[in-house]
């Protein structure tokens, strides 16, 4: 069975299982590596894509459920004024966990252009980092919102 | 020779580090990038020294084929000595290169200047570059180590804040070992022995079969293979193995305590004479322990390898924080000339320390020497990287004062219960005791010095006390795999000393920053204490008790490399919340001082983790927690806002400062809370049943 979707505005199909992880089509199939395998189980965020602009954790998500959905993830932000924004605060260290945060970001950005410090912290919080690099990252949110002003 | 910098000394062929070709600088290094910013901060240096723009460095970090043998990237060491032989060699170049060109132009080398490669005189270009002279500049010689470093004032890199060469592809969604796809690939699961000695009785074939994966097997190793990762992870589920002669550990053992309770090799050292009998005459002295419980490197990213054995060549991709001490492993392992293995560096997620990394790496090479001409990736799940990567061990610090007539230490010994902090080598290797033939596990092994030290990492006191000592009960059994995380075993004695510095100042009713002034000589010590407590009013600092603290703690690392001080602020109520943090640090000459601000942010959150929440947890089947939700970590929401000054001494030594931040955070927390409270905690983490235990007295 053929499934379609649009991944990152492009029409896409798959033959994969409907059962089969979203994340593993995008990697393995795709070959779109921005959103990352962290835990498998929902808990960390490293996988993070968008489902018609809506956060979604894509290790926990089938396939089978984002049929003729709209799939955005880290490299369809591209463009986006958040991946400047990271670069200019050097917002990253081992940078795993920032496919995830630029997802997150844009997800809060797109339904509030102008989010405070709390909204921001807010709509991260289910987004796991190692290294520390949170007070980066909230900074570079800062920086794309007030370049979106 | 011999004062040479290690890496240089080790690998003293100039054209083992660089080479100039196609209008670029090639550059190989043995020191690997885990998050820290090493690569870029070294290519800095190297551009610096050879006065070559940043873009137009290619640099190979960690490959046993093409780049020198660094050994491992710990021990914040990667700029104090990787750094340096690069700064080293590259000035050593620019002078080869320099006294050519100088001869081809029948002048002096002091004539000639250098930008973006080309050789000027008097500014006006010579017609020559690096690229140009190549053909006659033999680098295929040995370093002097003669020819000094650029001075202070004409660096143009060094000392600036460049930014990481490697996030913008990383924001690009690639740039991880866990990208990387060979020809063919497959993947590949091990079936995790439970417990050291246990044996493999039985795994269900068939449902693996059905979700068209299939076992391999030597031994006790035993992986499933699939040519897909969504049907491997369901096979793994199916695979229901049965393994025989686990020997079954309990909770108790994940706390610091159960060591005390083991029989340890135990070393002494310290002044000489025996300890004084029982507290000073006039009995002011003060006895405390202190501890904190196994903890997790907890990477995000579960450690990954990919492998491939042909034409009697195994090849290995890791990120592993050593490439040549993991070929030699493996090597060693599976019985095979290490020239007949290669290892190199691909990104992983940041590791801080020794994680799953080089296990992944044996993992994926065994099944690679099991399948010939298939290339192997081994990605560990979440569970197997919480189960089964080495984690920092328990310790428990005991700290004894004999106080003078002014309610200063006169004496002061400590007692370090530990387990082994590093653990890398031969034969320990995860996978390693369950192949066929396989030795008996070695015994760990790990020296008392106070430098660099391991467990007793920063145990000598960094202030003037007259007489220190210490003792080192080293704990070889463990209930789970230990290995090095961050700080090693500096975490936890700069916690135990800086948190007993405060209960010592209580006792004679001084103020914690005075007293530690008064015991401190060294004046960039002193300096890091005072701004750091201007910078936190400390001076405004109310009374214990009142439900929010003020704590300060500082540390040097491994006392001669990088300094920190830390002010934590807290509330605590029924569990300890962090307000704000300060921060005061002195790197020496930083390369890249943004750099070393981002180390610093990430120990001090790193460490407030630990303070705060972290615990392996053990049961019957070995290590229980293994899941983000029974391993939580800070979240954004629980880390405070974070100011953060560097001192500049750019005349000084450039210090490592990836691990300087752990000690003193913990132990200003600790300290904070204790004043929020007016009781003392001394286990870590500082958890809301720690409070009502304390509390309860």
């Amino acid at each position: 069975m053929t499934l379609a979707l649009t991944v990152n505005g492009m029409p896409c199909t798959t033959r994969a299982a409907t059962t089969t992880p979203l994340l593993d089509v995008l990697r393995n199939e795709f070959r779109l590596t921005g959103a990352r395998y962290g835990c498998g189980e929902g808990q960390c965020g490293a996988c993070l894509v968008l489902v018609d602009g809506v956060p979604v954790q894509s290790c926990a998500r089938e396939i089978g459920s984002v049929a003729g959905r709209a799939v955005t993830t880290v490299e369809g932000l591209a463009d986006h004024r958040l991946i400047a924004a990271f670069i200019d605060a050097q917002a990253g260290q081992c940078g795993y966990c920032l496919s995830g945060m630029v997802v997150a970001a844009a997800a809060l950005l797109a339904r509030n252009p102008s989010p405070d410090r709390e909204a921001i912290v807010a709509a991260l919080d289910g987004q796991l980092c190692r290294c520390g690099a949170h007070p980066r990252i909230v900074r570079a949110v800062e920086l794309a919102a007030r370049g979106m002003k | 020779m011999s004062d040479l910098p290690k890496s240089l000394a080790d690998n003293p062929r100039l054209d083992r580090w660089l080479r100039f070709a196609d209008g670029r600088l090639h550059l190989a290094v043995g020191k690997i990038e885990i998050g820290q910013g090493i690569t870029t901060a070294l290519a800095q240096i190297a551009a610096d020294e050879l006065d070559v723009a940043l873009g137009r460095l290619e640099i190979v970090a960690g490959d046993t084929e093409r780049a020198p043998d660094e050994g491992s990237t710990s021990s914040s060491l990667s700029i104090e000595v990787g750094g340096a032989s690069l700064r080293l060699v590259c000035a050593e170049a620019r002078a080869l290169f320099l006294a050519e060109a100088a001869r081809l132009l029948n002048t002096a080398p002091g004539d000639l200047a250098v930008e973006d490669g080309a050789i000027l005189r008097d500014g006006v270009p010579t017609g020559h570059d690096y690229w140009s002279l190549a053909p006659r500049v033999d680098l295929g010689r040995d370093a002097t180590g003669a020819m000094a470093p650029k001075p202070r004032a004409a660096h143009r890199l060094i000392g600036t804040s460049a930014r990481r060469l490697d996030l913008p592809r990383k924001l690009a969604g690639t740039g991880f070992i866990h990208d990387m796809v060979l020809p063919g690939m497959v993947h590949a699961r091990v079936l995790r022995q439970p417990r050291p000695g246990a044996t493999l009785a039985g795994v269900d074939e068939a449902a693996i079969a059905r979700h068209g994966a299939r076992l391999v097997r030597t031994g006790d190793f035993a992986a499933v293979v699939a040519d897909s990762e969504t049907w491997l992870r369901a096979a793994m589920a199916a695979a229901a193995p049965r393994w025989e002669g686990c020997d079954v550990p309990t909770p108790a053992m994940a706390e610091a305590a159960w060591l005390t309770t083991r029989p340890a090799d135990t070393r002494q050292r310290g002044a000489a004479g025996p300890a004084p009998a029982g507290p000073a005459p006039a009995g002011r002295s003060h006895v405390a322990t202190y501890s904190r419980p196994y903890v997790s490197h907890a990477s995000l990213g579960p450690s990954c390898a990919l492998a491939l054995e042909r034409e009697g060549v195994l090849e290995i991709w890791s990120h592993a924080q050593g490439v040549y001490p993991l070929r030699a492993n493996i090597a060693g392992t599976l019985g095979r000339d290490p020239g007949s293995v290669i290892v190199r560096h691909a990104h992983g997620a940041g590791c801080y320390g020794h994680n799953g990394a080089d296990d992944a790496a044996l993992d994926a090479a065994v099944v690679a020497t099991l399948l010939p001409g298939t290339a192997v990736r081994v990605l560990w799940s979440r569970a197997d990287e919480f189960g089964f990567a080495p984690v920092g061990t328990a310790m428990q610090v005991r700290t004894e004062a004999v106080l003078d007539g002014d309610g200063y230490p006169a004496d002061l010994t400590t007692t370090i219960w530990s387990g082994v902090h590093v653990n890398r080598g031969p034969g320990r290797l995860l996978a390693a005791r369950t192949l066929p033939g396989a030795p008996p596990l070695p015994e760990p092994v790990e020296a008392s010095d106070p430098y660099p030290g391991a467990g007793t990492r920063n145990v000598v006191p960094y202030y003037d006390i007259p007489a220190t000592r210490y003792v080192h009960h080293l704990v070889t059994s463990s209930p789970i795999r230990t290995s090095a995380l961050r700080g090693l075993g500096a975490v936890v004695n700069v916690f135990a000393l800086e948190c007993f510095l405060d209960e010592l100042a209580a006792i004679g009713g001084h103020d914690p920053v005075a007293y530690r002034l008064r015991l401190l000589s060294d004046p960039r010590a002193r300096r890091l204490v005072e701004r750091a407590a201007a910078m936190a009013n400390w001076a405004g600092r109310g009374p214990a008790g009142t439900g929010t603290g003020l704590g300060l703690a500082f540390g040097r690392y491994k006392n001669r490399s990088g300094y920190a001080c830390v002010v934590a602020e807290v509330e605590a109520a029924d569990e300890i919340r962090l307000r704000r943090i300060w921060c005061t640090a002195d790197a020496g000459l930083a390369i890249n001082p943004d750099g070393v601000r981002a180390q610093l942010e990430g120990g001090i959150i790193q460490a407030a983790s630990m303070a705060l929440k972290e615990q392996v947890r053990i049961d019957a089947t070995g290590t229980a927690s293994r899941s983000w939700a029974e391993y939580p970590i800070l979240r954004f929401s629980e880390i405070p806002p974070i100011e953060i000054e560097l001192m500049d001494e750019p005349d000084e030594p450039p210090l490592g400062m990836g691990e300087c931040t752990m000690g003193p955070t913990a132990a200003a927390i600790g300290n904070a809370a204790a004043h929020a409270l007016g009781l003392r905690l001394r286990d870590m983490p500082l958890t809301r049943e720690r409070i009502i235990a304390a509390a309860a007295g």
